[in-house]
C-alpha cells in the first residue's frame, strides 16, 4: 500500500498548503529567472524597448533620488559632526561620509526608492496587462510577451539601479560638502581629496555589484508579480504591493549577504 | 438576416477537435468536444455564459492546454507543438478578444505595428505604414491611427482588435463574443465586418457568441454548447427549428433581449 506523504491522511498537500505554496513559488520564481536568462541572450533583441525602459526608470526615480541623496548627505554629515568633534576629528568627516555613502547608504537608499517607485509601477502595469488579456493578445499574435515585457524591464532595472546609485552617491557627497563647507570652510578640492583617500576600488566594486543585484531583484519581483497577476483589479493591487514588499525584503537580505562576503574578501586580501 | 452563401471546401478541415476535455479544479468545463471547421466556413459556437465557449477557442489557439483529447489546427496538433512551432502556427490564426485587449499604452497605429514588425522584420517603414493604412481602411476606421485606445468607443475598439489580427493576414479567425456589450446598430456593423473579412481575406472562422442575431448573420453552421458538449450542430435554421426545450429557452431569451 502506498504511503501518503502527509501526516494527515485526508490532506492533498505534501506538507501543508502554505509550505507547499511556498516551495511551489520558489520553483516558479526559479523557472522565471531561468527563462529570463534564456530570452535575454537569444535573438531577436528588443534594444529599443530596453532603452525606452531605462529612460523611464531613470526619469521616474530621478527627482526623488536626487532629493533623498542630497538630504542623506547633509543629515549624515550633520549628525556625525558632534561625535567626531568630541575627539577633535572633524577633519575626518569627508572620509566618514564617503565610506558610509559609497559602501552602504547610496545603494540601499536608491534601491529602496526604486523598489517603491518603479517596482510597484512594473507590478501594476504588467498585472493590468495580464487581467485585461493584453499579454494573451501578444501571445496569440505570434509575439513573445515575455521577451518584450519582462526581459526588457529586468534588464532596464539591472542597468539603471547602478547608474542611479552612482548618481545618489555623487549628490550625497555634494550635500555633505555643502554642510562641511558651511561649518568648517573646507574647499571643494580638499573635501573630495579627503573623501576619496579612504575609498578603495573594492568599495566601489562592492557597491556596483550590490546595485546590480538590487536592480535585478526589483525587476524580477515586479515582473513576476505582474506577469502572473490574477483575480482582476484586486490582483493588480496585490501584484503592485507584493512587488514592493518582496523587493525590499530581498534587498535587505542581499545587503547583509554581500557586505559579509566583501568583508571576508577584504580580510583575505589584506 | 442570414449569412451569405460561401464556397466552403468540405474536403479540407482546418480545425478539428476530438474528445476534448478541460476542467478547472472540480469544475468540468469541456466534456468531450468533437468539432470540424472546414476551409472557408464561418462556424458559430453558441451557449450561455460559463459554458466554456471561450475556453474552447483558447485551447485551439494554445493559450490553454486541454486535459485530454485532440486539437488539430491546419494539420498541426496544437498541444504537441513546442514554443517556436506554436508561434509559427499562430501567425496563421487571428484572435479577436471579447474586450478587444488593445495595448492601452500604445496608439492605434502602434497596436497594429506591434505584431507586424515583430513577425515580418524585413519590412520597410513605408511598407509597414501602407499595411497599417490598408487594414484600417478595411475595418472602416482610417482616421484613428494616432488615437489612443481609451479615446475609442466599444465598437471602434472591436474593429481595431480585428484589424490587429488582420494585419498578419490569418487563415483562421477566432472571434470571442464580437458583439458583446455593443448597441444593436454597432452589432450589425460588426456582423457585416465579420462577413467582409471572410470574403476579403478568405478566412475560416469560429465565432463565439450568445447573440443569435450575430450567429444568424455570420455563420454557415452553428453549434450549441451545453454541459460541456455540443448539444446540437447544423445550419441556423436546422438548429433553431428543433423542438428541444433547451434550444427554445435559448431562442426565447434572445428574442426577449432583442425586443
Amino acid at each position: 500500500m502506498a504511503v501518503r506523504p502527509s501526516g494527515n491522511p485526508k490532506s492533498k498537500y505534501v506538507i501543508s498548503k502554505r509550505l507547499d505554496d511556498f516551495f511551489m513559488d520558489i520553483h516558479r520564481v526559479g523557472m522565471f529567472i531561468l527563462r529570463f536568462f534564456k530570452e535575454a541572450f537569444s535573438p531577436p533583441y528588443e534594444f529599443k524597448e530596453i532603452v525606452n525602459q531605462c529612460y523611464h526608470i531613470g526619469l521616474r526615480s530621478l527627482s526623488l533620488v536626487s532629493l533623498t541623496g542630497l538630504i542623506t548627505g547633509i543629515v549624515f554629515t550633520n549628525q556625525s559632526r558632534p561625535s567626531l568633534d568630541a575627539f577633535g576629528a572633524t577633519s575626518w568627516l569627508p572620509s566618514l561620509v564617503s565610506i558610509a555613502l559609497i559602501r552602504a547608504l547610496a545603494p540601499l537608499v536608491t534601491a529602496l526608492i526604486v523598489a517603491g517607485k518603479v517596482g510597484s509601477n512594473i507590478g501594476a502595469e504588467l498585472g493590468s496587462m495580464r487581467v485585461t488579456e493584453q499579454i494573451d493578445a501578444m501571445e496569440v499574435s505570434a509575439t513573445n510577451p515575455f521577451k518584450f515585457l519582462v526581459t526588457t524591464r529586468i534588464l532596464a532595472t539591472t542597468i539603471m539601479v547602478p547608474v542611479l546609485v552612482m548618481y545618489t552617491g555623487f549628490v550625497g557627497m555634494m550635500g555633505s560638502f555643502l554642510n562641511v563647507h558651511q561649518n568648517e570652510e573646507t574647499s571643494f578640492l580638499a573635501f573630495f581629496k579627503n573623501a576619496f583617500s579612504s575609498i578603495l576600488f573594492m568599495d566601489i566594486y562592492a557597491s556596483v555589484i550590490k546595485s546590480i543585484c538590487f536592480g535585478f531583484t526589483i525587476g524580477v519581483a515586479g515582473c513576476y508579480q505582474g506577469y502572473y497577476a490574477q483575480k482582476g483589479t484586486q490582483g493588480v493591487g496585490r501584484a503592485a504591493n507584493l512587488a514592493v514588499v518582496l523587493s525590499m525584503y530581498f534587498i535587505f537580505i542581499e545587503e547583509i549577504t554581500i557586505v559579509q562576503l566583501f568583508n571576508y574578501i577584504r580580510i583575505i586580501l589584506q | 438576416m442570414t449569412g451569405p452563401k460561401r464556397n466552403i471546401d468540405h474536403s479540407n478541415v482546418v480545425i478539428k477537435t476530438r474528445d476534448l476535455h478541460k476542467s478547472f479544479g472540480s469544475l468540468d468545463v469541456l466534456n468531450g468536444i468533437d468539432l470540424d471547421v472546414y476551409k472557408g466556413e464561418n462556424m458559430a459556437v453558441l451557449g450561455k455564459s460559463g459554458t466554456g465557449k471561450s475556453v474552447l477557442i483558447k485551447i485551439i489557439v494554445g493559450l490553454l492546454k486541454p486535459d485530454r483529447g485532440l486539437v488539430n489546427v491546419l494539420g498541426e496538433d496544437v498541444d504537441k507543438l513546442d514554443g517556436k512551432a506554436l508561434l509559427k502556427l499562430r501567425l496563421k490564426l487571428g484572435f479577436s478578444f471579447q474586450n478587444s485587449a488593445l495595448y492601452d499604452s500604445m496608439t492605434v497605429g502602434e497596436n497594429l505595428e506591434f505584431p507586424l514588425v515583430r513577425n515580418k522584420r524585413n519590412l520597410s517603414r513605408k511598407e509597414v505604414n501602407m499595411a497599417i493604412e490598408s487594414v484600417l481602411e478595411d475595418v472602416g476606421l482610417p482616421r484613428t491611427i494616432n488615437q489612443m485606445p481609451a479615446e475609442l468607443s466599444g465598437g471602434q475598439k472591436k474593429r481595431i482588435g480585428i484589424a490587429r489580427t488582420l494585419i498578419l493576414q490569418p487563415e483562421i479567425m477566432l472571434y470571442d463574443e464580437p458583439t458583446a456589450g455593443l448597441d444593436p446598430v454597432t452589432c450589425i456593423e460588426i456582423n457585416n465586418l465579420i462577413n467582409q473579412v471572410q470574403e476579403q481575406y478568405h478566412t475560416s472562422s469560429i465565432i463565439i457568441t450568445h447573440d443569435l442575431t450575430c450567429a444568424k448573420a455570420t455563420a454557415d453552421r452553428v453549434a450549441v454548447l451545453l454541459n460541456g458538449k455540443f448539444f446540437i450542430t447544423g445550419t441556423f435554421d436546422e438548429v433553431f427549428s428543433s423542438p428541444e426545450p433547451n434550444i427554445k429557452t435559448f431562442y426565447d431569451y434572445n428574442f426577449i433581449t432583442n425586443l
